[in-house]
């Protein structure tokens, strides 16, 4: 019963949009009472539709209906009520469907809200999103459909992979979707612009509020994504460049480019392109994300097995659309406004476009980094992977100009700059950070000139930003959020020198010396819990006179049968201490990795920041 | 001769120009130091020559063949054709059981011996490295 009612009304969704796709190319030029009325209705229906068809998938999941083969596959009658519901999105499927679901709020309330803009970017924006819904819907019910009839009826669901029952990864998904998806929203209204030769200040501070929701979505996602692969699968770090993560990280520097651009585009009335190219290459990286994620061509250790067959249709529709945005673009070229307006060398624009071409360096890097092995794989079936030593390399030396260009960038003026902004009080801070640095480099082994530079620019970033905090000009948003990037850095450098780790097999009663700490494994206990059984272990740590405890778990699962281990993670305000172990073999061995991370509560905290400065952006826009 | 304004745009281009080829450079020769191959034990048997590059191995980890002390842990990857011994101290993900697949990244000593520094175990219980599905379907 529950999967026809969710197949069919997704069949509906998919008359709608072949619908609006007829109704909005030929009504384009028409006047806008007579098809506004009927748009809304369909888009209403449609997203009546979707939200219908995705409680239907949540129904089967919550209630346990096995007759789903979705459910059956992903779900167990004994998982907790909310892993159930979060069970939805944790699978191909169902994150599909999520998607969708997603495009389609978006697209509704992109329609209520540009009330007051052009009627036929409005209709041209619906029209460019209903072919992305048009071909998401295409290969939901014809490769991927949630709704699939299990007969004759299990009795029991196959459950959750263990792993992704957890609070963080449960909201990941779908704070990550919103951010994928609101890159959906400001390629379809580019294009429309585009078409339309409405490319000005007025579609830039509208789409800027599009642009903005999905960064801080896009920030968000990526951290709960972060924090989730540092305690549960106990890799005890922030970032692992991992294939999975980059695919993330992409969307996200090619969105803060365009971030930026478009503030340019909306003060200035300058880059017109250059903001198009960008909205179309975000939202290219957004589905390549999602796909590539799931579709397991990526050969990461975070692969899920999955059927690679699905991924041809979902790259030659990625393939079409930017073929479409192309041609479009190539064909409404000449409808861009002719930007050779006066700029001088050093200005804020200038700045601006430093930034721009940092932000597509690092994109570049990373894309070669993770599209470079599958490229291999196709050429000479040989298989690669490249590692952290890689970004590290190509990224880290770029740093430090980067951070100097944006300690200095927001202080510019637009247009032209006439003081010189190199004075006195510069110097002295300028001085001031490189003999800290050096000091701080001074105690540590790491490579000296290159660490002692690095600290010294982000010490003056931190500084600078913290200084302009105290000037007149009003954008405390964008402040906030280039104070939380270099909390970032800092935390990120000091974490990155001064990380301990180590580990050992260890038996109960064994100690483990490190540095001038003792471990003491005292016991195990055996506990049950809601759908797992779970071995606790209890150590002490000696430090000096402070003795820690900690109490990390093993917890074995039935259904399926997995085991995971949860870290026991002590934050304190400058680091954390992360013990986890694990069973290799029932002999009384337990593999004990303990670690100290300095500093990592703030890489949290300065991410949260950054989007908060975001957040801010986004609220005082609303209320002028 | 040319106005400022195609000097400036044909200036522009140059530099876009240039910072392309340097980065392409920069990519091309951290890309050759820093790839990591991903082998089967199979592959191993095979090499020409053995070299002091990183590499990754990949298989099935032989029933019964983990050893455990207290320094390190000893176990022979599998691919149903040939195999290796690893030894490995450090630690070690949780999807980590004997029969299951397994990834280990270190160094070769010789044909027969790995010592791994790091281990990565696929998310999925279900994971198999392709190398190793391969194999099993041809001995079936």
């Amino acid at each position: 019963m529950i999967n026809q009612l969710g197949s069919y009304s997704l069949y509906i969704c998919l008359i709608c949009s072949i619908y609006l796709i007829y109704k909005s190319y030929f009504n384009q030029f028409i006047s806008p009472k007579k098809v506004e009325n009927k748009i809304f209705s369909v888009l209403s229906v449609q997203l009546f539709m979707t939200i219908l068809s995705f409680s239907s998938l949540i129904y089967a999941f919550v209630l346990s209906d096995f007759s789903n083969l979705t459910a059956y596959n992903n779900s167990h009658s004994l998982k907790p009520l909310f892993y159930k519901v979060s069970g939805t999105w944790g699978n191909h499927e169902g994150s599909l469907l999520l998607w969708l679901l997603v495009l389609i709020i978006f697209l509704f309330i992109f329609f209520i809200k540009s009330k007051k803009l052009f009627f036929r970017y409005r209709i041209l924006t619906i029209l460019f999103q209903q072919i992305i819904i048009f071909g998401f819907l295409l290969f939901i019910l014809f490769t991927s459909n949630p709704f699939i009839n299990v007969f004759p009826l299990p009795s029991e669901g196959l459950g959750l992979n263990p792993i992704l029952q957890d609070p963080a990864l449960a909201i990941h998904p779908p704070l990550l979707y919103v951010g994928y998806v609101g890159t959906s929203i400001i390629f379809s209204s580019s294009l429309a612009a585009l078409v339309c030769g409405t490319i000005d200040k007025i579609w830039a501070a509208h789409i800027k509020e599009w642009i903005l929701i999905s960064w801080i979505f896009l920030s968000i996602g990526i951290l709960l994504g972060s924090i989730w692969a540092y305690y549960e699968l106990g890799w005890g770090g922030f970032w692992f460049w991992d294939p999975v993560e980059n695919v993330s990280l992409m969307p996200w520097f090619c969105l803060t480019a365009l971030l930026h651009s478009i503030v340019v585009l909306k003060s200035r009335n300058l880059f017109h392109s250059w903001t198009i190219i960008l909205s179309i290459t975000t939202f290219s990286l957004s589905m390549s994300g999602t796909f590539l994620v799931r579709s397991g061509i990526l050969n990461s250790i975070h692969t899920f097995a999955n059927d690679p067959s699905r991924g041809i249709f979902i790259l030659s529709f990625l393939f079409i659309l930017v073929l479409l945005a192309i041609f479009i673009f190539f064909f409404n070229q000449k409808k861009i406004p002719d930007s050779s307006k006066k700029t001088f060398l050093i200005s804020r624009e200038t700045g601006i476009l430093v930034n721009n071409w940092f932000m597509m360096y690092f994109l570049s890097v990373v894309l070669v980094g993770t599209a470079y092995p599958i490229f291999l794989e196709v050429i000479n079936n040989s298989k690669i992977s490249v590692g952290p030593p890689f970004y590290h390399k190509l990224i880290i030396p770029f740093l430090i100009p980067f951070l100097f260009f944006m300690a200095m960038g927001p202080n510019l003026k637009w247009i032209k700059n006439e003081k010189k902004t190199l004075n006195f009080l510069q110097l002295i801070i300028f001085s001031i950070c490189l003999i800290v640095s050096y000091l701080i480099i001074l105690k540590t082994d790491t490579n000296f000139l290159f660490s002692t530079l690095l600290f010294t620019f982000s010490f003056y970033l931190f500084f600078h930003v913290l200084k302009s905090f105290f000037q007149k000009n009003p954008s405390y948003s964008q402040k906030i959020s280039h104070f939380g990037f270099s909390l970032f850095l800092i935390s990120v450098l000091f974490n990155g020198i001064l990380s301990k780790e180590n580990s050992a097999n260890m038996k109960v009663g064994d100690e483990m010396y490190f540095l001038n700490k003792k471990i003491i494994f005292e016991n195990v206990q055996i506990k049950d819990g809601p759908n797992y059984r779970t071995l606790i272990g209890k150590f002490k740590l000696q430090e000096k006179k402070n003795t820690f405890e900690f109490k990390p778990e093993i917890r074995v699962y039935s259904q399926p049968e997995t085991i995971t281990s949860e870290a026991d993670i002590l934050s304190t305000i400058f680091s954390d201490n992360f013990l986890v172990f694990s069973l290799i073999k029932d002999d009384g061995y337990f593999n004990v990795r303990y670690q100290f991370k300095p500093l990592m509560m703030w890489i949290w905290l300065s991410v949260l920041i950054m989007s908060f400065g975001g957040l801010l952006s986004l609220i005082k826009k609303n209320e002028k | 001769m040319y106005g400022k304004k195609v000097k400036l745009r044909a200036f522009f281009i140059f530099l876009v120009f240039i910072s392309a080829i340097l980065i392409t450079y920069l990519i091309i020769n951290s890309l050759k130091e820093n790839v990591v191959y991903f082998k089967s034990p199979t592959d191993i048997q095979n090499l020409a020559q053995i070299d002091k590059k990183k590499i990754r191995v990949g298989g099935m980890v032989k029933k019964g063949s983990i050893k455990i002390n207290n320094k390190d842990l000893r176990f022979i990857i599998t691919d149903f054709k040939n195999e290796i011994i690893v030894s490995f101290s450090g630690a070690v993900p949780n999807l980590f059981e004997e029969e299951k697949g397994v990834v280990a990244e270190g160094y070769l000593k010789d044909r027969k011996y790995f010592k791994a520094d790091k281990i990565l175990a696929k998310h999925d219980e279900n994971y198999m490295p392709p190398e190793v599905k391969q194999a099993l379907e041809d001995k079936n």
